[in-house]
């Protein structure tokens, strides 16, 4: 472990998401739900010196592994984060986010007159692009800022 | 064309678009010669906005194949006005009709609806979004007066917020088209349908000038500059004049030129241009009964 990581404890079981761009790891913890009321042990540390990112965030959560689908939406906001799922204090599992095609339920649509920000009893879905979201109702693409669209944000 | 539901013209292949556009034609020709096509079928109208052209050529296409209506009526009138939601009143009205054609202020409504109901939903328009039924009227319009190959279209107006532009510019990629994008720089085509554009590879320009590619076009289909998207009026006054055509401003067009637009006009297009051999917009508001009878035809 890196004297970067070692700024925040190391934790004995749990996941850290390292290589989150720098200031982004507060929209990582709203994509996980995660906001404290779960009683959750987590670590933040922000904007600290990386070779790869210049400045990036990283992400300690105790006594939780990410879901498949919890990793594939953070691929939206942290396109290059790697995700160490910590057994016993060790790495137990180390992997690569990747891009889903589609998230469900996640964003929120940022144009007013879409159907879906409406009382509709439906879930937002947006299909992924190379360099974006697209809202699948409404048609809308957004390039920039995609974490200002999550939901619990 | 067999489609459970017609929601955007992304859907429709070109395949899709003749089969519509020939069986069109074959109403056209005869439009009272298939009363005994859909005898029992009720289409519900369901208009959340007010419409004259699109509500009232829906009716009449199901009505000239057999058909009945059943109308919601105005949304003052409906259980809208209760809060209904739009999902749950698809829900109802399915029960009560073999199809439903569906006008909303939203965007992304006609495709909300459709995953809520087993009957066909026709998206007649959702917001700044799409209009296909639209869009197939205009491209049988097209390719009665110039063809839909080897086409050079320009578009002009509203292309922001104008849902039979982002329809029609769509479709056209199905053929041999050339586009031309006239508008102010703030109403200029959205960055989805420019998307879209771009990833089907047609050929594509915009300008905000009529002037420089007028002499090149074959089409050109005219929408309302809407004064209502413009946060000041004096910002309005300035482009709209720009974008108003008479028959002065078309000395420089092909004498071939078909002149369209989606109706209702209200200055865009000077008075005297209806009685020039340009002038194709109450052709085009016509072809819309034997269209739709295509259209619903091949869905109910």
């Amino acid at each position: 472990m890196t004297d970067t990581e070692l700024r925040v404890s190391k934790i004995q079981d749990g996941t850290v998401i390292d290589h989150i761009p720098g200031g982004t790891a507060l929209h990582v913890l709203a994509v996980l739900g995660i906001d404290g009321s779960g009683g959750e042990e987590v670590s933040v540390g922000m904007n600290v010196p990386s070779d790869r990112l210049g400045r990036k965030d990283i992400v300690k959560v105790e006594d939780r592994e990410l879901s498949a689908d919890e990793v594939d939406v953070l691929s939206l906001i942290a396109p290059q984060a790697s995700i160490n799922i910590i057994r016993d204090y060790e790495v137990s599992e180390k992997s690569r986010v990747s891009r889903p095609t589609e998230v469900v339920g996640v964003l929120s649509c940022p144009n007013v007159n879409c159907i879906t920000t409406g009382d509709e009893p439906v879930d937002s879905v947006f299909d992924v692009l190379d360099d974006g979201v697209r809202c699948r109702y409404c048609d809308t693409i957004v390039r920039d800022d995609v974490a200002s669209l999550i939901e619990s944000t | 064309m067999r489609h459970d539901h017609l929601i955007g013209a992304k859907q429709l292949s070109r395949a899709d678009i003749e089969s519509v556009l020939d069986r069109a034609a074959e109403f056209d020709a005869d439009p009272t010669a298939f009363a005994d096509a859909h005898p029992d079928a009720l289409l519900a109208l369901c208009f959340f906005e007010p419409s004259t052209r699109t509500k009232m050529s829906f009716e009449t296409a199901i009505k000239r194949l057999g058909g009945d209506t059943v109308d919601m009526g105005t949304v003052e009138s409906s259980s809208v006005k209760k809060g209904e939601s739009l999902a749950d009143t698809m829900r109802v009205v399915e029960g009560y009709a073999d199809g439903i054609v569906l006008r909303h202020p939203s965007e992304g409504a006609a495709r909300l609806a459709a995953e809520f109901v087993d009957v066909p939903v026709v998206n007649a328009g959702d917001g700044a979004g799409q209009h296909p039924s639209q869009t197939l009227l205009d491209l049988y319009t097209i390719r009665e007066n110039a063809g839909l190959d080897d086409l050079t279209v320009g578009v002009m107006g509203d292309l922001k917020y104008g849902r039979t532009v982002h329809s029609l510019a769509g479709a056209l990629t199905n053929f041999d088209a050339r586009m031309h994008f006239i508008s102010p720089d703030s109403l200029r085509l959205p960055r989805n349908v420019r998307f879209d554009l771009h990833e089907s590879g047609a050929v594509v320009k915009e300008h905000t000038d009529l002037d420089a590619v007028l002499e090149e076009l074959d089409v050109l289909y005219v929408t309302r500059i809407q004064r209502e998207r413009f946060p000041d009026e004096s910002e309005y006054r300035a482009v709209a004049g720009e974008y108003r055509i008479d028959a002065e401003t078309l000395n420089d067009a092909r004498d071939d030129l078909t002149v369209m637009h989606p109706l209702p006009r209200v200055d865009e297009i000077a008075p005297d241009i209806d009685d020039t051999d340009h002038a194709r917009y109450f052709e085009q508001a016509h072809n819309g009964v034997p269209v739709r009878m295509a259209l619903l035809d091949s869905m109910l």
